[in-house]
């Protein structure tokens, strides 16, 4: 038993949260747009365009997040593509969330009523100003729930970059572990942190789903 | 463009169309292995009010949704003006339309739906602006000042900035046929547009549409059920079963002394249904 203390590394705990929390942030944005680009891509009417997006979809679902962090961080190097830990992490844990969330962004979009879209064939708008002005905001509302339940995920998710030396939450938690011999002190710590932070994710999404259901409404100014 | 000509008491002669032909020749169509129509040839002239009766299953939504390019047919001819609605030359060779060429065809038809399909997402004026806005570089400002004189001959001045899922069905209709007509199409389709609405509510709508068919030149085909307003509205009528034309002509004699069969016994159906063949829409 070491004479330290598990309190006395609270304020390590607190780093490491805030690098969980960049790192759900940052991975969060790179999924989104990822899970966009993908999700649409999946109903395209060019055959290519959607083929690439499957095997996306599925390579990153289909493969363990964790073996390709690992690939990402040690693999890449061979190829000539030096990443830092935080950006391997960031592209890995953004591109596996991405797969989820371009299957949510597809069903949100063929959500929508079949008749909106023969409206719109009918006034004669392009796919494009179509999907824009009266398909998207229509499927905002259905996605924004799905984003929420994906924020989550990914926020669990991000436990495993501890194991590519990113000091996040649960590597701060192991850390001390190892210093002072005590498990249950940091690892109720961090499970309460997790918590708070992904109760704080439901309500985000919550705000964000009512915002979505005015914005889709005054989105198509 | 001049003004038209009035007869002086403030209504206006319609123009002469300007086009709006529409020519069916020999065309095929089939959903999932059944025939809806079976080589199937008709003609509209530029200007036109047509409508087309049948029972259910014969084709006639078809029609339109073929004409609207909802729907690709699968054999045969649709010419509108003469030019080809689904096939384009490129050169030596006959291609099938790309995007480009409908959606310059498209310019012609306007459709109006069953279920009206307005966008829940925006205001009664906004349903209306969005196209001409989108697809003819309308000034926002300009398209708004003509919605609301398409409100107005719809008779919903006061709804201009209504939600669609606040308005009565009849209402609604009424917001969907301003919507097709501000894009000036030349062809207009109507699809069973009563078909969904309260009884009490489809004359307001019905003679939203005979007001419409005075004023303007466009050509108009309408499928419907309401065999009473197709008799008032249309110059001629075509009957339709098994995906065919039975029966075709001035509605006295559709409706009057049916030639056919077939034509006799859906109009007895129809009657013994409750529906009234006799009159105007009163």
């Amino acid at each position: 038993m070491s004479a330290h203390s598990w309190t006395e590394y609270l304020g390590l705990m607190a780093q490491g949260g805030i690098v969980t929390v960049e790192l759900t942030l940052a991975s969060l944005a790179v999924g989104t747009a990822a899970a966009s680009i993908a999700g649409l891509a999946r109903i395209s009417n060019r055959a290519a365009v959607r083929a690439a997006s499957r095997i996306y979809i599925e390579f990153f679902r289909g493969s363990s997040a964790f073996v390709q962090l690992f690939a990402a961080y040690y693999l890449l190097p061979f190829a000539g593509i030096y990443l830092s830990a935080f950006a391997c992490a960031v592209l890995v844990l953004g591109l596996n969330i991405g797969a989820y969330g371009a299957e949510n962004v597809r069903s949100a979009v063929l959500s929508v009523r079949r008749d909106q879209y023969e409206a719109c064939t009918v006034l004669n708008l392009t796919r494009w100003q179509a999907l824009r002005r009266v398909i998207l905001p229509q499927a905002l509302p259905v996605l924004t729930p799905l984003f929420g339940n994906n924020a989550v995920e990914l926020l669990k998710a991000t436990s495993i970059v501890s194991l590519i030396t990113i000091g996040d939450l649960t590597f701060q938690a192991q850390l001390v572990r190892f210093q002072t011999g005590d498990t249950i002190g940091p690892f109720a710590v961090i499970l309460t942190v997790y918590f708070v932070l992904a109760l704080a994710i439901g309500a985000g999404t919550r705000a964000l789903t009512r915002l979505s259901r005015r914005a889709s409404v005054t989105v198509t100014r | 463009m001049t003004a038209p000509p009035t007869l002086g008491m403030g209504f206006a002669l319609a123009e002469p169309a300007r086009g709006g032909r529409v020519e069916f020749q020999a065309v095929r169509k089939a959903y999932a292995g059944r025939t809806v129509l079976d080589d199937l040839s008709f003609s509209v002239k530029a200007g036109e009010k047509l409508a087309v009766i049948g029972p259910s299953g014969s084709g006639k939504t078809t029609i339109l949704r073929l004409l609207a390019t909802l729907d690709r047919p699968d054999g045969g001819e649709i010419l509108v003006d003469g030019e080809s609605l689904w096939n384009e030359q490129r050169g030596e060779q006959r291609v099938p339309a790309s995007e480009k060429h409908l959606h310059h065809m498209r310019e012609k038809i306007g459709m109006v739906f069953q279920l009206f399909n307005l966008f829940p997402n925006m205001t009664v004026i906004d349903n209306i602006t969005l196209a001409p806005v989108l697809t003819k570089r309308m000034k926002r400002d300009e398209a708004v000042e003509r919605g609301r004189g398409f409100l107005l001959n719809v008779g919903l001045a006061d709804k201009e900035h209504a939600w669609p899922d606040t308005l009565s069905g009849g209402q609604k209709q009424r917001v969907a046929i301003a919507r097709a007509l501000a894009l000036e199409p030349q062809i207009m389709l109507f699809d069973e547009i009563t078909s969904a609405l309260d009884p009490e509510l489809v004359e307001e709508v019905l003679n939203v549409i005979q007001s419409i068919s005075r004023d303007r030149a466009m050509t108009m085909i309408l499928v419907t059920h309401e065999m009473g307003f197709a008799r008032d509205f249309a110059d001629r009528v075509i009957f339709m079963d098994g995906g065919a034309v039975v029966e075709e002509g001035p509605p006295d004699a559709i409706f009057g002394r049916p030639s056919q069969e077939r034509t006799r016994t859906f109009l007895k159906k129809i009657i013994a249904a409750g529906y009234d063949l006799s009159g105007p829409i009163a």
